[in-house]
């Protein structure tokens, strides 16, 4: 045996069929493409300018625990109802494995999950749908720890913040999933009626029932940049006008323009946004 | 009857429609109001006051029409964001007199195009259920044909609400759930099957407080015991505390799929 080869230094990164050792390495976690303007960014980059891309300022979707660390000061979430699980109620055609399925691939239970947590040092309610369960679609169980939120940020006189995300109502749990969107709705009023404030931050997608439900009952409507956010998806509404939509249609600019959303925020300044407007309406001051 | 065959029947143009059902009730103490005050009038949406026996009575309906021209100008029963926000607009007029509310429910769904986009159609659908969750006046609400999702909802946010023996109501139409769940929309009487949108299947699962037996245009029988039966449910509510009925209204929405 050569000697040579036998000491020669083992590079970990150096894949063992790959003859062309000029050529480094990198693994494909280290890297990700924006899908909008197509550039190669480092994971870590990414990570540190919270999901939004340096170039283009696209904002990557987020899941639920990711968005409820961008804004709670660290430690500070305490998870309400996280057991609550779905069941087939109505014996839904594959609803078993799309929810087995879905547990597995979000490592959550539901499409939400709701607690408090502090901003800043205010103690608030959280609410932070999730696209990786069933793209954010609204069950009983979803309606059921929102409304269950919201009752308690009345009970408790607190804020609530909801991050929306949804391809809106659960058709696999019928119409009582239609249902969640007038009780979640009657939960806001009661928050709403006891004086206490309520911000909506929608994020990419918000749609359906959400939409024509808590999604539009803020006192305060966030939108992340370029958003799509709408009551019927486009490929619906083509399909049943048979008319191109405009441009930009149904994104939040569109809909600030509209007049349907307050601001739509940077997802960078969005902790320091809402940390303001939680003082604007007096809480943190004890 | 399959649950395909219900919504053939709920969808069928010769069945009464929200004004029929008004005139044979109201006769002709309806007076039609118009208007959001916002936009326009939506005549998806019809709308007005009237005395059912002798209780005053605030009455809207989604209308589909009964013949083409009507349907066309009706828009096929499919409301834009106006629509919804005259209905609430005469829902907060009608708690303002503390008259009770009556809304006929029949719509394929709230209409989907790039007006009712740009008009807010999500918060429509959303500030109604807000506010008539709220409402200090009793609200009753009666399926006569579909009950398309959100948009039927929007107008479904009642202390009680009946069907129809051959109404149904949907949280999606069998032929959208068909082709996501299938790819394929001509499956849509197996869809129908799945999602539980008849009379009965809602009864059963708590969603609906009455089935009624439907009447036809002359049938004047039916109709007198349909008029006594909402004002004997008016009569009822109008006794019980505004403040008191709309807890109570919350209660009946907030026991559906609720965990512990």
């Amino acid at each position: 045996m050569d000697l040579f080869t036998f000491i020669k230094p083992k590079n970990e990164l150096e894949n063992s069929d790959d003859t062309d050792t000029k050529k480094p390495y990198v693994p494909d976690e280290m890297w990700e493409k924006c899908p909008e303007c197509g550039t190669l960014l480092l994971t870590t980059d990414i990570e540190e300018n919270l999901r939004v891309c340096s170039k283009c300022n696209h904002h990557f979707r987020l899941n639920a625990r990711q968005r409820v660390d961008m804004i709670a000061d660290k430690d500070t979430f305490v998870e309400m109802d996280k057991d609550f699980e779905s069941a087939n109620i109505i014996d839904f055609p594959f609803y078993d494995e799309k929810l087995e399925k879905s547990k597995k691939q979000s490592n959550e239970k539901e499409s939400v999950i709701c607690g408090t947590c502090k901003l800043g040092g205010i103690e608030t309610v959280i609410v932070s749908m999730n696209s990786e369960f069933m793209m954010g679609s609204m069950g009983t169980v979803t309606g059921d720890k929102i409304t269950r939120a919201f009752e308690y940020a009345t009970e408790q006189r607190l804020p609530i913040i909801v991050f929306t995300v949804s391809g809106g109502a659960r058709m696999q749990e019928g119409i009582l999933s239609l249902m969640q969107m007038a009780k979640t709705s009657g939960a806001v009023k009661m928050h709403s009626d006891a004086g206490l404030l309520y911000i909506t931050v929608l994020t990419d997608p918000t749609t359906g029932g959400v939409t024509a439900s808590f999604a539009m009952e803020g006192d305060i409507i966030l939108a992340e940049p370029k958003a799509l956010i709408a009551f019927a998806g486009p490929r619906v509404i083509e399909q049943t006008i048979r008319q191109k939509l405009p441009k930009d249609f149904q994104t939040a600019e569109f809909l600030k323009q509209k007049g349907f959303v307050d601001k739509v925020v940077d997802r960078r300044y969005l902790k320091e946004t809402l940390k303001h407007l939680l003082k604007i309406h007096n809480y943190g001051e004890d | 009857m399959s649950a395909y065959d219900k919504v053939t029947a709920a969808r069928s143009t010769k069945k009464l429609t929200s004004v029929d059902y008004i005139n044979a009730l109201f006769g002709e103490s309806f007076i039609e109001l118009h208007g959001d005050r916002c936009y326009g009038d939506d005549k998806a949406v019809v709308a007005g006051v009237g005395m059912l026996n002798n209780i005053p009575v605030t009455v809207i309906g989604l209308e589909k029409g009964r013949n083409t021209f009507e349907r066309m100008e009706r828009n096929f029963g499919a409301a834009h964001p106006e629509g919804y926000r005259k209905a609430l607009r005469l829902m907060k007029q009608a708690e303002k007199f503390h008259r009770p509310i009556l809304t006929f429910v029949d719509t394929s769904g709230a209409f989907c195009g790039i007006g009712a986009e740009e008009r807010g159609q999500g918060h429509s659908i959303a500030t109604n259920l807000m506010e008539m969750m709220a409402l200090k006046t009793p609200i009753l609400s009666v399926f006569i044909g579909e009950g398309g999702s959100g948009g039927a909802i929007a107008l479904a946010v009642a202390d009680e609400v009946w069907m129809m023996e051959n109404a149904v109501y949907s949280v999606i139409s069998p032929e959208g759930c068909a082709s996501i769940l299938w790819k394929d929309s001509s499956k849509a009487p197996d869809a129908a099957e799945c999602l539980k949108l008849t009379a009965k299947d809602l009864f059963d699962l708590g969603v609906i407080e009455r089935i009624l037996r439907e009447p036809t245009a002359d049938d004047h029988k039916m109709f007198e015991s349909l008029k006594l039966l909402i004002c004997r449910t008016f009569e009822k509510n109008l006794a019980i505390p505004g403040d008191e009925l709309a807890r109570i209204r919350y209660n009946r929405f907030r026991k559906i799929g609720k965990q512990d």
